[in-house]
């Protein structure tokens, strides 16, 4: 098959399948959603192809021993985005996906924002800018260690807002932390509105390469653009690399796309009817 | 007078200690290693020293990360900078995931002294015992310091040690007891028990030399673990005494006068006075001036026991 692709483990990665998983995982997320009531299924369905080509194709991981020190790591800044976190990690099999019905519930492992009480949960997150400090942390540890894994940081747009993000950056190049790779999920979408109207992040890749970071520009939904990227990022040497991924809050249903009222609500029964409508 | 010697000396002396036989512990730093003399650790083991620059909300999140690799970071700046500026930082990373990540703050209280308001920490203590899986620590000396350093390094989680700029006098030896939320008695009484911590157990000890005087018969704690604090210390001496004064370099709300009155009020209510200051930002001067223009000195504590004294006869 033209689509097939290989990565540094050469393992070889069916587009159209990981395609048809992501239509699955998109279904689940709004399903899980429905049922907790509450969440964030913007920022969810704008992620999935990122998480999807970090679990199944980059990461070395191993979800029955979510422990191994050797493991690449993802620090979710974005703690908000536990629909697509705990429904990838459950879809690899850190845990089993009947225990998606206890989101956001009393008594669940599954937190309302990323918590390592689930399997495959590198650190609890939920206030936005913590991540990349963290990440950066992590390498430097690995440094001392000899340690060869590489350390993921997914971001927000809205997040890198924040100040303690640009602190992380400076730090990450300083060190240059070679190992680290960040994300920035570029939905274009915050709470209240469009991230160019609230406060612009242009230019952005401007920006990171001031810092310092090899930055990378890619389709956020586009498997294919976002394995070359990781892979690219696996060859940079002497200083961090972030891929700006470009994306669509919302990713996969029509009203929620673009709309910031899908920032962070649940849909009802109909809502999700008509959604799931549209991911077949 | 004995030997005065600042806390945060002590602290930077045992870490170097520490760091040669211990090659997990590293530092993370903000630029005031100088200050609060985590600057020692660099110099002994620069490649465990790591600088994120003025930037203390990444170094809080920076030592998060060291310790999820099994290391155990030491972070340091001024209390200020650390508590109030990267509080959320200290709460997420480190509370909420439980981290194995030791805070060192100097510069705290008023006897900064002359830089003012700005640098002059009295809400640390407050901030930081409301952390669920936060230890609260402040030492009375140097030796103490020392013996705190090793004690937060052998124990898992996240840890508080406030250490101070002023010299203090050396009030401990090598071979007293310390032991984290095991308050320490440094001399006997029956009419008053006064509790301090850090700065203010020299004043207490003072205090209770002149209350001696007009033969009361003070007793002095020092309570150098804020959290978990020594409860059954804090009842027996009320039941003891029948009245308590607090002593402590920090707000009046929320620090370690608080935290006796909430054992006192939920076991054994007694007539307490509480020695602090009061609701107010310091300003610059000499630290002594500081002490006294905002009633944190010896005779403070003096009228504070008497006034309590007088209330439990009532």
């Amino acid at each position: 098959m033209a689509h097939h692709l290989e990565n540094m483990s050469s393992k070889t990665i069916d587009i159209p399948a990981l395609k048809a998983k992501a239509l699955q995982v998109r279904k689940e997320i709004l399903e899980t959603l429905h049922r907790a009531g509450s969440g964030h299924p913007g920022g969810s369905l704008s992620s999935v192809e990122i998480l999807l080509s970090l679990y199944d194709y980059k990461m070395n991981h191993r979800p029955q021993d979510p422990r191994w020190e050797d493991r690449d790591r993802l620090i979710v800044s974005k703690g908000h985005i536990t629909p697509g976190v705990y429904v990838v990690l459950a879809g690899c099999g850190y845990f089993p996906k009947e225990e998606l019905k206890t989101f956001r519930k009393f008594n669940s492992r599954l937190q309302g924002h990323v918590h390592t009480k689930v399997p495959g949960v590198e650190f609890n997150t939920g206030s936005l800018g913590h991540g990349l400090s963290v990440a950066n942390g992590v390498a430097l540890g690995a440094r001392l260690l000899k340690k060869n894994f590489r350390v993921y940081c997914l971001l927000g747009d809205g997040e890198i807002q924040e100040g303690s993000v640009w602190e992380a950056a400076m730090a990450g190049a300083h060190y240059k932390l070679d190992r680290v790779c960040a994300i920035v999920d570029y939905n274009k979408v915050q709470e209240n509105g469009p991230v160019k109207e609230i406060k612009n992040l242009e230019p952005l890749a401007e920006k990171w390469r001031s810092f310092g970071w090899h930055t990378i520009e890619v389709d956020g939904h586009n498997f294919e653009k976002l394995f070359k990227a990781l892979d690219e990022a696996t060859g940079v040497q002497d200083k961090p690399s972030v891929i700006i991924a470009h994306t669509i809050k919302g990713k996969g249903v029509s009203f929620m796309e673009g709309d910031r009222n899908w920032h962070g609500k649940a849909p009802n029964a109909e809502q999700l009817a008509k959604a799931l409508e549209q991911l077949k | 007078m004995s030997t005065m010697i600042a806390t945060r000396d002590g602290f930077g002396e045992e870490l170097v200690k520490l760091g040669k036989t211990n090659e997990r512990i590293v530092v993370v730093s903000a630029d005031l290693e100088d200050a609060t003399r985590a600057e020692y650790f660099k110099k002994a083991y620069p490649d465990r020293f790591f600088s994120v620059g003025i930037a203390e909300q990444d170094m809080v999140g920076t030592a998060a990360g060291l310790s999820l690799m099994g290391f155990i970071p030491f972070i340091n700046s001024f209390a200020v900078f650390l508590t109030n500026r990267a509080y959320d930082m200290l709460r997420m990373d480190l509370c909420y995931n439980n981290c194995n990540v030791k805070v060192i703050c100097s510069h705290a209280g008023l006897t900064v002294g002359e830089d003012g308001a700005s640098a002059q920490c009295l809400e640390d203590l407050a901030l930081m015992r409301i952390l669920p899986n936060m230890t609260v620590i402040c030492p009375v000396d140097t030796i103490e310091a020392q013996k705190a350093t090793r004690a937060i390094a052998e124990a898992r989680g996240p840890m508080y040690l406030r250490t101070s700029r002023a010299a203090l006098p050396v009030l401990t030896k090598e071979s007293d007891p310390f032991k984290i939320g095991k308050a320490n008695v440094l001399r006997e009484g029956n009419d008053v028990t006064i509790f301090a911590c850090g700065t203010m157990v020299s004043e207490a000890l003072q205090a209770a030399d002149i209350l001696q005087q007009g033969k009361i018969n003070a007793r002095v704690v020092n309570m150098h673990t804020i959290k978990p604090v020594d409860e059954d210390m804090i009842i027996r001496c009320a039941k003891e005494t029948g009245t308590i004064v607090s002593a402590e370099e920090h707000q009046i709300n929320g620090g370690l006068g608080s935290v006796i009155a909430e054992v006192l009020v939920k076991n054994n209510p007694v007539p307490m006075e509480m020695v602090a200051v009061r609701d107010t930002f310091g300003e610059s001067g000499s630290p002594q001036e500081l002490l006294k223009a905002y009633h944190l000195k010896d005779v403070d504590i003096v009228e504070a026991a008497k006034k309590a004294i007088q209330r439990k006869r009532r």
